[in-house]
């Protein structure tokens, strides 16, 4: 019996010293993009989108946990094992991408700090210039350990989401219905919502940092059970997180007047009548989610990049010992937190181009993993299984159909 | 003489003619099979038709770049992998190899090469592995625009290279390694702290062919300077003999820190492989938890009567070298092992050889138990500005000391 409980408390152990790439990478899914389109869709249609909750959450484990068995088995990150098994000059065509991708995805950061603080009356000429030094000297001064603790703790702040949730005080009955309910709508509007939610789900970028994380933690095979079961719970907290979203939009804008919100921080208006909490949680759960993707998104891209040139990387190396990584990182910030100051700047459409570089991108990526994750010689006994390729595979079928599709409406809308 | 060099990005593609210059193919791959030389290009592998065929290195007249490879016996065989063979564009490029002069794990760009003419026949030598951005460069438009505009276009971009005998080739598979020539004893020269930074780099498979043939007292000092997680995981990786023979030359405490990582089984495994002497140190070390006095002192200290004379102590540490390198007080203690006083190691060379230690001893005794807290050791190590502190059991005998580095590691890693 004793033995048996200490066998429990090591696997606890082990489960907690694991804790950290998965729910992270989860969670950062949530940002302001993954925000704005889970309020838009609740403030539209109410609780139908909700079913979507249910594949997008398994889209995402299915995805997410090949990431981290690859990290765990060769201890190498992604772009790592692009470079080596697929040579330079993909590897250089990738990062340009990614590189591209992630600009523009780290201005939509940006400009969810902006907005959120400008629900405070706070103008962003103080806002951003502020949350780009903090996210700077956050991971220059820190190293990886307490940059790790500081990101948990960003975790943690969603929860205030399914608080505000819950001070919505939204049907239940009907969110719980309609979470099972498969709902489909020959309107192309709530069309183009089902794939907008969708195809934001897995961003290029993810993979790369979860991969990184893992490795950086040094979870090996050995650990890898632990570590996955924290990739599923990351994955299942992350779309609970975005259940609470939909239902408090549902529940404030929907039920009193459908309508087409602009952003997220409009959303957070809404909320308003409902009481100054619900309000108030909802725009501090913005800035969060914002300003903790901004700095996820230039760390991970400054990585993954110097990983794949060969590079030297790391929050744990210095400035001069790194130059490449800590001016890509710097440079990364310095321009997507910029361009949100400059009066007239088209971020509208840099919004629509980072859509359609992640959608470029994202068949590659999820194609040279699963060729990557089948390769014997790199996983050995840790390949994909004959079931488990076919779903990944169909998963990554699926998944670069919406997201081209996803590419294809917004060059056509915008 | 820059004109004898050549890229290995410009041997390949290049076409191989026969002796009436009539082309055979181009260039595919080169290889070293380390065995026979080190550094000289045995076999060139060229794509003609449907198979590859072999050129041996005294098959080649010339090699001229621009014009191709010419060569002067054309009975070609075809090609079939060869276990002693080192493929440069295979095994070579795009991995990551140990820069043993800069202490630092790379990834390969390119490979420089050395054309010279032996009277018959032109030679070709691996002589230095590029990184950096002027290979990254050469790599990304080799093929693109003509061999020598990409020469001139790259002098403006500083080279950054490692001398091929400096160059340290990573392969996990340890019958492959035999075949390949490849040993780590050039790592055994480094400081074990380096070593420790390049392994914490690779992945579990590297770093365990790595501590699998070292020498184990250099992958001793080597283990102590990573950190705990991976000392565990590598301890794991490791045969049970191979991994005691790591051990016992650790210090006690160290061994102790990194046996308690393991699960219970396998550090039991470990210590049964251990000579009895380390064993019952380490053993008794175990028993403590890891954040008292018990758990962080180790048991290398010099202790002696409390009546013995100046010239005891010197009696006494001539037995003791290998302690010497940190030693710096002695201990003295009664007929039951109850510590009396402690002595500055410095006060020896001043004092006459009949003098009596006890004469020397420090005015006030500063020990701890060893239950007492880490908090606790380091306020004390702060304020009396220790460099070893004593620490007693129960009866007031001595069990071990803490020394100044332990400290460091602890407040470190806070």
């Amino acid at each position: 019996m004793r033995q048996l409980l200490g066998r429990f408390r090591y696997h606890i152990l082990v489960f907690l010293a694991v804790i950290g790439p998965g729910f992270i990478t989860a969670n950062v899914d949530n940002d302001s993009g993954g925000i704005f389109t889970y309020s838009a869709a609740g403030a539209k249609y109410g609780y139908l989108p909700l079913w979507t909750l249910l594949p997008i959450t398994l889209v995402l484990i299915i995805v997410q946990e090949m990431c981290s068995r690859m990290g765990a088995v060769t201890g190498k990150g992604l772009s790592d094992l692009i470079r080596e098994e697929f040579g330079l000059r993909m590897t250089f065509f990738i990062m340009t991408l990614l590189v591209l991708a992630n600009m523009t995805n780290v201005m939509a950061e940006f400009a969810g700090v902006a907005s959120s603080l400008e629900l405070f009356h706070v103008s962003r000429y103080i806002s951003v210039p502020l949350a780009a030094i903090g996210v700077w000297i956050l991971v220059v001064k820190g190293n990886y350990k307490s940059v790790e603790k500081v990101f948990l703790v960003g975790c943690l702040i969603y929860v205030t989401y399914i608080i505000s949730g819950f001070l919505v005080k939204p049907d239940w009955k009907e969110a719980a219905i309609y979470s099972v309910t498969p709902k489909l709508m020959l309107d192309s509007g709530y069309i183009y919502m089902l794939i907008g939610m969708v195809g934001t789900t897995i961003a290029p970028w993810m993979q790369f940092y979860l991969q990184s994380a893992v490795v950086e933690k040094g979870i090996t095979v050995k650990d890898y059970a632990a570590s996955r079961l924290e990739v599923v719970v990351g994955c299942i907290m992350t779309d609970v997180v975005a259940f609470f979203i939909i239902v408090a939009c549902a529940g404030a804008i929907y039920s009193v007047h459908p309508r087409d919100i602009q952003d997220a921080a409009e959303a957070a208006q809404g909320l308003k009548p409902f009481g100054k909490y619900a309000f108030l949680l909802f725009s501090a759960g913005l800035l969060n989610a914002s300003v903790f993707a901004a700095s996820i998104l230039p760390l991970s891209t400054a990585y993954s990049v110097c990983e794949g040139l060969g590079f030297e990387a790391g929050v744990n190396k210095r400035m001069r010992e790194a130059p490449v990584f800590y001016l890509l990182y710097t440079l990364l910030i310095v321009v997507g937190a910029g361009v949100i100051l400059v009066p007239g700047f088209p971020l509208v459409r840099m919004i629509l181009l980072s859509q359609v570089l992640n959608g470029v991108l994202l068949p590659f990526i999820l194609i040279f993993m699963i060729k990557l994750i089948n390769k014997h010689d790199l996983m050995g006994e840790w390949t994909n299984s004959p079931w488990f390729n076919a779903i990944s595979w169909t998963t990554v079928v699926v998944m670069i159909g919406l997201t081209l599709a996803l590419v294809g409406i917004s060059i056509r809308g915008g | 003489m820059a004109d004898n060099l050549l890229f290995f990005t410009e041997l390949v593609s290049m076409p191989v003619l026969d002796i009436k210059g009539r082309r055979i193919g181009r260039v595919k791959d080169a290889a070293l099979v380390p065995v026979a030389d080190a550094a000289r290009i045995d076999r060139i592998l060229v794509g003609g038709g449907d198979t590859w065929l072999t050129v041996r290195a005294d098959q080649i007249r010339s090699i001229t770049l621009g014009r191709g490879i010419q060569l002067c016996d054309e009975q070609l065989l075809p090609y079939h992998d060869d276990e002693y063979m080192l493929r440069i564009g295979r095994d070579l490029l795009d991995q990551q190899i140990i820069d043993v002069t800069g202490r630092k794990v790379v990834r390969v760009n390119d490979v420089t090469m050395h054309v010279h003419h032996d009277g018959q026949r032109d030679i070709l030598t691996v002589f230095e592995v590029d990184i950096g951005l002027r290979s990254i460069f050469r790599r990304l438009v080799q093929g693109l625009l003509p061999p020598a505009w990409i020469r001139r276009l790259q002098q403006p971009i500083p080279p950054n290279f490692i001398r091929w005998e400096f160059a340290n080739v990573l392969e996990p598979d340890p019958l492959r390694r035999l075949r390949l020539n490849i040993s780590y004893s050039k790592l055994e020269d480094m400081h074990p702290a380096d070593l420790a930074d390049i392994v914490e780099e690779l992945s579990p498979a590297e770093r365990e062919a790595i501590f699998e043939t070292i020498d184990s007292e250099v992958a001793a000092d080597a283990l102590s300077e990573i950190d705990p997680k991976m000392q565990a995981s590598i301890l794991e990786s490791l045969e049970p003999e191979k991994a005691a023979d790591i051990v016992e030359e650790m210090a006690p405490d160290e061994a102790a820190d990194a046996l308690s990582e393991l699960q219970d089984e396998t550090s039991e495994e470990i210590l049964d492989e251990m000579d009895s002497a380390p064993k019952s140190e380490v053993r008794e070390l175990l028993e403590f938890e890891e954040d008292t006095a018990g758990g962080m002192m180790n048991t290398e200290y010099v202790s002696l009567h409390q009546n013995a004379l100046v010239a005891d102590a010197l009696a006494g540490l001539r037995g003791n070298e290998d302690l010497l390198e940190s030693l710096n007080t002695l201990f003295l203690i009664d007929a039951e092992e109850r510590l009396t006083a402690a002595i500055p190691l410095a006060r020896l060379f001043l004092a006459q050889p009949d003098a009596k230690l006890q004469s020397l001893a420090s005015d006030t005794l500063i020990q701890v138990n060893v239950d007492e807290s880490q908090d606790r050791l380091t306020e004390l190590f702060d304020k009396y500005n220790l460099l070893t502190l004593p620490v007693v059991d129960e009866d007031g005998k001595l069990a071990g000391v803490i020394t100044a580095d332990d400290v460091i590691s602890v407040l470190r890693q806070k």
